[in-house]
């Protein structure tokens, strides 16, 4: 059931300004060139959730396409902050940001909730902390069998998750290989789920206990390799960690960033000229 | 040895107080480091769990992500990420969890969330992560942060985790709470009366004064005040060895996917 759509045409089709919106990955594959794409169609008003916010989010953030974000951990991993997602919430810049923020614990039975189509997933969790009082949607339940009480959280269901992963066979299926973060869970969460992949192939190998995503839960998959660059796909490039430490001095400055943004992203037309832009740079 | 720094000397005294064998939930940084640095010297069967769902990883190099390929190459499997915190750590089967903050009180609690006000913050840091439900579930919590006024603060800003707050015991945690913060001034176990975290050791040539002064709550010290026996060749030549192949690695650019 799943649709081949070049990602332009797939991100124009299925996500609406206003929509909440779920790209995972957890440092593995996330789906950067997706998120460009939202960037350069100028998409508004965004609910965005993850796990980790990562560059992708900053630069979201800092392009004006968010509203709210839901997140358990953002900064910018192994190296400090995320500048874009600081600036808005310390300053409102470029506009407010409203925060829902969770552990990785309590976003990962939120996802796998909303894969079930639960109203909410629990946890062993928020023990000793100040968070429940800061969110009004974590809250508890008595256990029916025990009395135990245990920590909940509402079930997130994405209207549309963007997933990147390396291969899909003609069929539609994805297949997922190394790190795969909550992308499965938040993959079948989801309203409509689209992918970018590196490759398509004619038929995947047998899978028996690899994560694949059978075609009937994806909606649109767009070929697109690079597109988790500066994260990575494993068996096909490593992560960029120098550009991950260069973020730092892009993402602090409002200048910078944005004349960052405008030349590599805005003013591109998809991810090849991205990234030729960058190499040009460089 | 007497040719360490402060940073060497506390990521060589956070490594001592892993057993062989123990499994760890690790973090990146110092974490990251000590874990690596244990597991490379007298620990060599230690378990080291990212939470990115790699478990029983070697790196070669330390990663600079807690998801680098690196982790996932090297490990005994590679799980999805809520089976980690649902079926391992809130299961109970995480020996020790390590973790770090902005800022520290007495108890052990930790701040990761904001410098001021929660709706108004001053700074916005990074949040919970992993680690609130680490410092709840993990048997024993063992705490890395360098030594400031700044970070080892009377009252917490944000209490993110969880140490030794009032009601532990029926809160539901699995865990024993933090046993030691090591830091670059000394190192501090709860004090068996009050509770407190207090001066247990300190290094050679940094005397308890300096500990006292970069702690910003009274710093009691235990009545058998020990010294650590200052790194060693072979724990100073591994450390330096893993920081070089990971400062070359991290540079290293990538060949852009065009």
């Amino acid at each position: 059931m799943s649709e081949f759509l070049p990602l332009a045409d797939a991100i124009a089709k299925h996500v609406a300004d206003g929509a909440c919106l779920a790209l995972e990955g957890f440092t593995h594959l996330i789906p950067f060139a997706a998120g460009h794409e939202l960037v350069r169609q100028g998409r508004k008003n965004l609910h965005l959730v993850r796990m980790t916010p990562d560059l992708i989010y900053d630069q979201l953030i800092g392009a004006g396409s968010a509203r709210k974000l839901t997140f358990s951990w953002g900064g910018n991993p192994g190296v400090g902050s995320l500048h874009r997602l600081r600036d808005a919430v310390e300053n409102q810049w470029p506009g407010p940001l409203e925060i829902d923020e969770h552990s990785h614990a309590a976003m990962a039975v939120a996802y796998r909730a909303g894969a079930a189509r639960l109203p909410f997933g629990m946890l062993r969790g928020y023990i000793g902390t100040d968070l429940p009082g800061k969110n009004p949607r974590i809250r508890s339940v008595t256990c029916p069998y025990t009395g135990e009480k245990v920590a909940t959280v509402p079930a997130v269901n994405p209207d549309v998750t963007i997933l990147h992963a390396q291969r899909a066979d003609r069929r539609g299926n994805v297949a997922i290989d190394g790190i795969v973060g909550a992308a499965r869970e938040a993959g079948l969460a989801a309203g409509k789920l689209l992918v970018t992949v590196e490759k398509i192939v004619d038929e995947l190998p047998p899978a028996m206990n690899n994560v694949v995503l059978p075609h009937f839960t994806v909606t649109a998959i767009s070929h697109c390799p690079g597109g988790a660059w500066p994260s990575y796909a494993h068996g096909h490039y490593a992560r960029d960690n120098d550009f991950y430490l260069k973020w730092d001095d892009i993402g602090r400055d409002r200048a910078r960033f944005s004349a960052w943004i405008d030349r590599h992203v805005r003013r591109t037309r998809d991810h090849r000229e991205f990234l030729a832009s960058l190499r040009e740079a460089a | 040895m007497s040719d360490w720094t402060r940073d060497e000397m506390m990521t060589v005294a956070a490594a001592r107080l892993l057993k062989d064998g123990q499994v760890c939930f690790v973090g990146i940084g110092l974490p990251s480091a000590a874990c690596n640095l244990a597991r490379l010297t007298h620990a060599p069967n230690l378990v080291l769990i990212y939470e990115s769902g790699t478990i029983g990883t070697r790196p070669t190099v330390l990663p600079l992500s807690i998801g680098d390929g690196e982790l996932a190459e090297t490990a005994t499997c590679v799980i999805p990420l809520p089976d980690i915190f649902s079926d391992y750590l809130q299961a109970g089967r995480i020996d020790i969890g390590f973790l770090g903050a902005a800022q520290i009180d007495r108890f052990g609690n930790l701040n990761s969330t904001v410098i001021g006000a929660y709706d108004k913050p001053k700074t916005r840091l990074p949040g919970a992560g992993g680690a609130t439900e680490i410092a709840a579930h993990a048997r024993e919590v063992l705490i890395v942060m360098k030594a400031s006024p700044r970070s080892f603060v009377k009252a917490l800003d944000f209490q993110t985790s969880g140490g030794h707050f009032t009601g532990r015991s029926q809160s539901g945690a699995r865990g024993a709470g933090p046993a030691v913060i090591v830091t670059d001034v000394g190192i501090l176990k709860p004090h068996p009366e009050t509770g407190e975290f207090a001066l247990s050791a300190v290094y050679p040539g940094i005397p308890a004064e300096e500990a006292k002064a970069a702690v910003g709550w009274p710093l009691a010290i235990l009545p058998r005040l020990e010294t650590c026996a200052e790194p060693t060749a072979p724990e100073l030549a591994v450390l330096r060895a893993l920081e070089a192949r990971t400062e070359a690695a991290h540079r290293e650019p990538v060949r852009l996917p065009l």
